[in-house]
């Protein structure tokens, strides 16, 4: 099979292509609000990395002797109810949320990406179906859907970043399909079909970069509204568990004692708002940098 | 006009099939005997046998699923688990809470978002813009039932002045409403503006200038005559997105509708009730987006004229 | 016209900028021509040559920043650069109007068309709305629209693309202005629509008497519309002549390589070649070359090209080319 020269611009190590890449970069860089949302995202990984280092001992043990105290020098964020410092279950709750974001987005692409691609290129019948299996999908609120399935599935880390994962896959799905739409009818894609390449190798090598622009960007958003709703699973008791330290958790069993500790509901809430924020940061500037066709 | 209202109403068909199987194999799919679990857990055996024979669930599947769509053509939802009332009885009771803070909350937010995203896509890179857009972001990044709690504490606990939950007077739709409010109005300012930036560079809008109109026209009469169309459209969408974050905020404000019943039935396992609201949900989440479309339909031209 | 009628809009070394992220491009650069009442006057390049942007200059139309404009821009003696946005705003539409080149982009498609044509007769003229309304029915009479009392209430997605055109210039002659500017009206349309319009438009300047400012790269257009033409070559004015005298003996290098590359049926056979083209690119306007511009692609290139701008040759009234070759 002889293979067309691939002119698209995401195939690297063309000079023109280079040069590309390398002006979105320094467009993404000068943009203030993006590198502060990725240098967030920094801080939040390392975080999630480091946790065991940084919090010596058990950030579930009980000490009900020091039940809900205020900040202090000891506990720059205070204690829960149960007496546990708030700052080192913060920080081990970022590791649970990054697992879960990550978990999510994966389920979101491994699923998200093949169905788009077969749908948007294939068309007919197969499109068909995979259509209206999406919109019947999307027939929910996001957040209603993930809900539905946690009523399924039951509770737990794992179940919340199925259920998340999958209400995740429709919109990938749609994502993905139009891209194809768009790109299928492009003239290097007719004239690899017209040479004979193969059909998986077209999608490979001419479609799938090209998607790769937009999910880049939807999947930024996406860790933010995955952090956002396994968040509001917790909260509502019905995503992770306690005495595991997720975020939506801690705000969950803070809110009886609202009207006397109310620190005890404000900083896990902040470090949910700074997660979300830091990836929707950087998702705007990504979407600034490399198609601003897109905006939203 | 006729044609594509007809089109949209034609392709809710499917979606209302795919809704209805997808709840059908939900009961299915639990571990255990669904008769078992519709009856719920204070059942006695008898129970459980009544409801199977009453739901036909010793019959083929294929039957059985006819029997659920005519049930549902019937408005038959079945009974809770948890009170033994008719399902449709405890969603009737809560559907006009959970709308009345949509209503509320969608108001807000176009009432606020549409003018911001306005002024800031005719301000671009202006503090007012940069204002806006920063909002907004933040806006989007807050975890709803955060801010209710953090409103709670503010308003309730601190400075006394509303209720922190419940029903009763207007005082207590406030804080709901203004906490549902806070994404969808970032969300719509965002969306105004990046549409009106469009339409302001569109080429029909140079030909506005070139005739001498004053700037307050162009923006008005020529750009957002123009943006209302997507705009409308988002703002129909975020109605839906709503009814999903009144979950939560429901929950946080202690506020008797559909959003608690849900969650309330899932923690104790009331299939039947867990099924209907979520069917409900899914239909005025349709409904909704048929309004859209019909609203569409008379304010584009376009469509309208054909 | 002789040389004792004041010229109605003189423009004298205007240059205009543009600061974009990858630097400042020049895209005019010190350009003067006179337009004189009720004349038809051709300013004629390729694309990027910088004639579209001066229109939109001369209507502020451009957004500045990013463009940065200098120089004079005068008419019926008022500097137009040097108007406050109220000031531009009265003489747009009503003295000096534009049309330009997408029919299908350019009206407002939520709009009724005799709304888009009546607004600049109630701002402009003081009509009320029905007076409007009825003028603006007359108008698109005028452009001979079929049917034009039920035409002025339909949406523009309703009209022929030959059809918005004729809007296009119904809204154009509305407030009866003493000058168009025509942005390639016909470059969008199909040619037998092209020659519908063009006799449309020579109709009603007579009628109207408005002087046009008719900006093309179709040299057939200009031979059928223009009295005297401009020639621009990367922002540049390289020649100006009457239409006569620019066919039958083009001085400027670029003006001969113009007219020779029109393909002409039967060339063939009468001077033994095929197509004849003018060798190379336009230079980009963030890489000019030093001296004379059309250096690079020129046949007749002397050192003296190479070093400094050709001067502007006067060679007779109305007549002057900028090259070297002249001043030998």
């Amino acid at each position: 099979m002889t293979d067309i020269a691939d002119s698209s611009a995401a195939k690297t190590g063309t000079p023109a292509a280079d040069n590309a890449l390398r002006r979105k970069w320094a467009k993404l860089k000068r943009n203030k609000a993006a590198m502060l949302g990725g240098s967030l995202i920094i801080i939040y990984v390392l975080s999630a990395l480091l946790a065991p280092v940084l919090v010596t001992g058990n950030p579930s043990g009980l000490n009900l002797m020091n039940s809900l105290e205020g900040p202090s020098f000891k506990d720059p964020l205070g204690t829960d109810e149960l007496g546990r410092p708030i700052l080192g279950r913060i920080i081990h709750g970022s590791r649970i949320s990054l697992v879960i974001a990550v978990g999510v987005v994966f389920v979101g692409l491994v699923c998200g990406i093949p169905l788009g691609l077969i749908s948007g290129y294939y068309g007919g019948k197969i499109d068909f179906i995979i259509q209206r299996a999406t919109d019947a999908m999307l027939a929910f609120p996001g957040f209603l859907l993930a809900l539905s399935l946690v009523a399924v599935l039951g509770v737990g880390i794992k179940n919340t970043v199925i259920s998340i994962g999958i209400s995740m896959i429709p919109l990938y799905i749609r994502l993905v399909r139009g891209c194809v739409l768009a790109i299928r009818e492009e003239a290097y894609v007719e004239a690899a079909r017209a040479v004979g390449t193969r059909d998986a190798k077209i999608l490979l090598r001419h479609i799938l970069p090209n998607v790769m622009v937009p999910i880049t960007v939807q999947t930024s958003m996406s860790m933010g509204t995955a952090i956002l709703f396994a968040a509001g699973l917790g909260f509502l008791g019905i995503g992770v568990q306690p005495p595991t330290p997720e975020w939506g958790a801690m705000l969950g069993s803070a809110r009886s004692y609202l009207f006397h500790a109310p620190h005890v509901a404000t900083f896990p809430g902040i470090a949910i708002f700074l997660a979300v924020l830091s990836f929707n940061l950087l998702g705007d500037g990504l979407r600034d940098a490399l198609d601003p066709r897109f905006k939203l | 006009m006729l044609n594509y209202l007809v089109k949209r109403l034609l392709s809710t068909i499917p979606v209302l099939f795919g809704i209805s199987l997808l709840l059908f194999f939900m009961l299915r799919l639990l571990p255990g005997d669904p008769a078992q679990v519709l009856a719920g857990q204070m059942a006695t055996p008898q129970d459980i046998e009544n409801i199977r024979r009453q739901l036909g669930l010793d019959r083929p599947i294929y039957e059985q699923y006819a029997n659920y769509l005519s049930r549902l053509a019937h408005f038959d939802l079945g009974r809770s688990a948890r009170t033994q009332n008719p399902v449709t009885e405890e969603i009737w009771a809560r559907l006009p809470n959970t709308l009345l803070l949509a209503v509320v909350a969608i108001s807000l937010a176009c009432l606020f978002g549409i003018p911001a995203g306005i002024i800031s896509a005719v301000r671009p890179y202006s503090w007012v813009d940069y204002l806006v857009t920063t909002s907004a972001l933040f806006g989007m990044s807050m975890p709803v039932f955060w801010l209710g709690l953090m409103l709670v504490v503010l308003f309730s606990v601190i400075l006394k002045w509303l209720p922190a939950g419940g029903t009763g007077s207007w005082q207590h739709v406030i804080l709901p409403s203004f906490t549902l409010a806070a994404f969808v109005v970032a969300f719509i300012a965002r969306m105004t503006r990046s549409t009106m930036l469009e339409t302001l560079s569109q080429d029909y809008t140079t030909t506005a200038r070139s005739k001498g109109l004053q700037e307050r026209v162009v923006v008005i009469k020529h750009a957002l005559k123009n943006a209302m169309i997507p705009i409308i459209t988002v703002v129909g969408l975020q109605f839906g997105l709503l009814l999903g974050g009144a979950v939560l905020t429901e929950t946080v404000f202690a506020w008797p509708g559909l959003g608690r019943l849900i969650v309330d039935s899932i923690l104790a396992r009331d299939y039947p009730v867990i099924q209907g609201t979520i069917l409900i949900f899914g239909l005025l989440y349709i409904m909704v987006n048929l309004v859209v479309d019909l609203i569409y339909a008379l304010v584009d031209p376009r469509i309208r004229y054909d | 016209m002789t040389a004792q009628t004041n010229p109605l809009l003189k423009i004298s070394n205007l240059h205009i900028r543009f600061h974009t992220l990858d630097g400042v491009v020049q895209a005019v650069d010190g350009i003067d021509f006179d337009v004189y009442p009720g004349e038809t006057l051709g300013l004629v390049g390729e694309s990027g040559c910088g004639k579209s942007v001066t229109a939109l200059s001369i209507l502020q139309l451009l957004r500045c920043p990013p463009a940065e404009i200098d120089g004079n821009i005068v008419f019926e003696g008022q500097d137009l650069l040097e108007l406050d946005r109220e000031g531009i705003r009265k003489i747009r539409g009503n003295e000096i109007s534009m049309i330009f080149q997408e029919p299908m982009t350019s009206l407002n498609p939520v709009l009724k068309i005799g709304e888009q044509i009546a607004e600049a007769g109630r701002l402009h003229k003081n009509m009320n709305r029905q007076q409007a309304w009825r003028w603006a029915v007359e108008m698109l009479r005028m452009v001979q629209i079929p049917g034009p009392g039920s035409r002025s209430r339909q949406y523009p997605h309703k009209f022929s693309g030959g059809m918005r055109q004729r809007a296009m210039i119904a809204m154009a002659l509305s407030c009866n202005p003493r000058l168009i500017l025509a942005d390639e009206p016909t470059t969008a349309l199909d040619v037998t629509i092209q020659a519908q319009i063009m006799t449309l438009m020579q109709r009603l300047k007579q009628e109207f008497k408005s002087a046009i400012v008719l900006i093309t790269h179709d040299l057939g257009v200009i031979a059928e519309m223009a009295s005297r033409v401009v020639v621009m070559y990367a922002g540049k004015v390289v020649e100006e002549a009457p239409v006569i005298a620019l066919f039958k003996d083009p001085r400027h290098p670029y003006t001969r390589g113009l007219l020779g590359s029109i393909p002409v049926i039967g060339r063939k056979e009468q001077t033994g070649r095929l197509l004849q083209e003018i060798s190379g690119m336009v230079p980009s306007p963030a890489d000019m070359p030093r001296g004379c511009r059309f250096l690079p692609r020129c046949s007749h290139a002397m050192d003296k090209c190479h070093q400094d701008e050709p001067p502007r040759t006067r060679l007779a009234e109305h007549r002057r080319v900028s090259c070297w070759l002249e001043t030998r």
